[in-house]
């Protein structure tokens, strides 16, 4: 009951908030282009990978084997870099942003929640000792950790999913915990440890559903930074295969011309201004929902 | 207050310990084939048939995790973490003579990064609601929402593509001569200030002009976050009753937002800045590789990138150890200044 009435008053709240409208109006676009990334972007036939940019023709139909920029034409519209086709990039790479935010940020949520709910719990040496852990795995910068995994792992953009779920759950796992240790000594949660109900059934039943918002607050400001450093690793030449279409494999291909960046505007400007609004959105989302969580703005 | 300190430094020795073994599993999870490689400085090395079971045995990489381990933190112990084949030294060494300049970007990245930011922060605050809240806000938000490498790279752009003013790079090669030949005397190995020791005023111009886009793009990303936290501080102390007192016996607003609202401000500005400082230093892998400055950011990217696991996992521990000691320093200045820090 509590939730649903919480859930309402949420969203009556986002889509009231200019902001807020931005960012929902931005990720509205950017799940369309996703969605519609085949139809936008075509895919040739007999490619069973979409996601593995095709080398670009040019006007009479003949590939580009040169790996010398070619600036936006009427059959590239954004360019073609390194001999894949800028506007194909970007298409696509709005499917790679969204499955490795969304796959990284709610596996690493859960890990976190878990983590979190049991050292908040049960507190004593369990909670000392997870909470060390979870300290130790945040000593390590997040994006020389993310790097250092990703070249163990190999190349690809499952690695790359995989390095920064293992180095991305403790912020939810704090912020989790901090909240289970505030609402365990709530009457409600007394009452029904007194009746004898199982403890999982109490995480699960009653705590969580109390603590659960803030982390949504958390997955919606984490998921642009996530793609950040995914797009990051790729950038540097650790993370996706040469030729994936991402947005970091992009503007690697631009780095290589960095003594003459203004032959290959392009690379960086339609990549990196789909980046920022991707960033934007979730951050101004993000932004909105925390103001309406924040019970010091409640007045 | 001596409790606690002495907590947080029992705990310091734990912590080092538990970071060299995530850091030792992830190194051990290539297993022996790969890691094989690390320690091969030739092709000679491999030229007979089982000169690799030879040599994974010669290192004792067939042995169980906690011998490899044991072996790996005493070499560690003696400063001992392995050939970098990216720097062509000992990693210790390699990362010592890269260290200076990021230290170098670093310090003159703070200067505007903290003082700007905190500026702009106490603007927007004091100035709730109005033209000038909204026009930083928006400038705040845009900037959290830009990569570094993107706008490092539009900076790049514009600056030195179109205008020709920041080139990339440490120094110009003229200036790069000078600094190899004998007469140069280094002395504290930053370029902007030994060239004012030798007297050099145009290399110091040459240093300064290859420091200020990076600082640009360092500044920017981080005045983003230092003003938000400023500026909602700021919200915070001036819905305080003393403030309305001071408001109340008719203290000008000037003195009422400098004396009273601004200083009770920077306690939590204070407290991450320490933190902020570190996650600086990490940022330069991205900021060194964009404009190819060949500092200890771009090594650790060289390293990934070419798979010299020994120089990514000795820049991985000097990071995480640079970290942890930092935050310690800051946690505990922070409780010597701010008594109610103490009772928690």
């Amino acid at each position: 009951m509590a939730m649903k009435t919480e859930t309402r008053r949420v969203l009556r709240k986002l889509f009231r908030n200019p902001t807020s409208l931005l960012g929902i109006f931005l990720l509205s676009f950017f799940v369309a282009i996703a969605i519609f990334a085949p139809l936008l972007a075509p895919v040739e036939e007999g490619r069973d990978n979409p996601f593995r940019m095709p080398i670009a023709k040019d006007e009479n139909g003949r590939m580009i084997w040169k790996s010398a920029p070619f600036p936006p034409s009427p059959t590239h519209r954004f360019g073609v870099i390194g001999k894949y086709d800028v506007w194909y990039g970007v298409i696509w790479g709005t499917r790679s942003a969204f499955r490795i935010g969304l796959i990284v940020s709610l596996i690493s949520s859960a890990i976190g929640i878990v983590i979190g709910s049991i050292a908040g719990y049960f507190g004593g040496w369990l909670d000392e000792i997870l909470m060390r852990i979870t300290d130790m795995f945040m000593s390590i910068p997040f994006i020389v950790a993310a790097m250092i995994m990703t070249t163990i792992l190999g190349k690809g953009l499952d690695k790359v999913t995989i390095a920064l779920i293992i180095f991305g759950w403790m912020q939810v796992a704090r912020l989790i915990r901090g909240n289970i240790l505030q609402a365990k000594e709530e009457q409600y949660v007394l009452a029904g440890k007194a009746l004898g109900v199982n403890d999982f059934v109490i995480i699960v039943k009653h705590l969580l559903p109390n603590t659960i918002f803030p982390v949504i607050v958390q997955i919606s400001m984490r998921m642009g930074a996530l793609v950040i450093t995914s797009a990051a690793l790729s950038f540097l030449g650790v993370g996706a295969e040469p030729g994936y279409a991402d947005w970091g494999t992009i503007l690697s291909y631009a780095r290589n011309y960095m003594m003459e960046l203004d032959r290959s505007w392009f690379a960086i400007v339609y990549p990196g201004t789909a980046m920022v609004l991707f960033v934007l959105a979730w951050n101004l989302v993000g932004d909105a929902l925390r103001d309406i969580f924040d019970p010091k703005m409640r007045v | 207050m001596t409790a606690y300190i002495i907590r947080r430094l029992l705990i310091l020795p734990i912590m080092l310990l538990g970071i060299t073994m995530i850091i030792f599993s992830m190194i051990w999870m290539l297993g022996p084939e790969r890691l094989i490689g690390a320690y091969i400085k030739s092709p000679e090395a491999l030229r007979s048939n089982d000169a690799q079971e030879r040599l994974i045995r010669k290192y004792g990489l067939d042995q169980p995790f906690y011998v490899q381990y044991g072996k790996w933190l005493g070499n560690l112990l003696q400063g001992d973490l392995g050939y970098s084949n990216v720097g062509r030294t000992a990693v210790t060494k390699a990362i010592g003579s890269r260290l200076p300049y990021t230290a170098e970007l670093a310090i003159y990245s703070i200067i505007p990064v903290v003082v700007v930011g905190i500026w702009l922060g106490v603007i927007a605050g004091a100035r709730h609601n109005t033209f000038w809240d909204h026009g930083i806000r928006i400038f705040a938000i845009i900037g959290w929402s830009l990569p570094d490498y993107v706008f490092g790279l539009l900076v790049l752009l514009v600056f030195y593509s179109f205008l020709g003013w920041f080139p990339p790079g440490y120094l110009s090669e003229s200036s790069m001569a000078v600094l190899r030949s004998d007469e140069w005397r280094t002395v504290t190995k930053f370029a902007t200030i030994d060239s004012l020791i030798n007297g050099r005023l145009d290399i110091f111009v040459d240093a300064f002009r290859h420091l200020i886009a990076p600082i640009i793009t360092i500044s920017y990303l981080w005045w983003a976050f230092i003003l938000r936290i400023t500026r909602s501080s700021m919200l915070e102390v001036l819905r305080k009753d003393y403030v309305r007192t001071a408001r109340a016996k008719g203290l000008p607003e000037k003195v009422v937002i400098n004396k009273h609202v601004r200083r009770n401000a920077m306690i939590p500005v204070a407290t991450v800045s320490g933190g902020m400082i570190v996650q600086l230093f990490a940022g330069t892998v991205i900021v060194e590789t964009v404009f190819a400055r060949p500092g200890l950011g771009k090594f650790t990217a060289d390293a990934a990138v070419q798979l010299d696991y020994f120089s990514i996992i000795g820049s991985a521990l000097f990071f995480s150890f640079i970290l942890i000691v930092a935050n310690l320093v800051v946690d505990i200045s922070y409780a010597l200044i701010d008594p109610r820090i103490r009772l928690k």
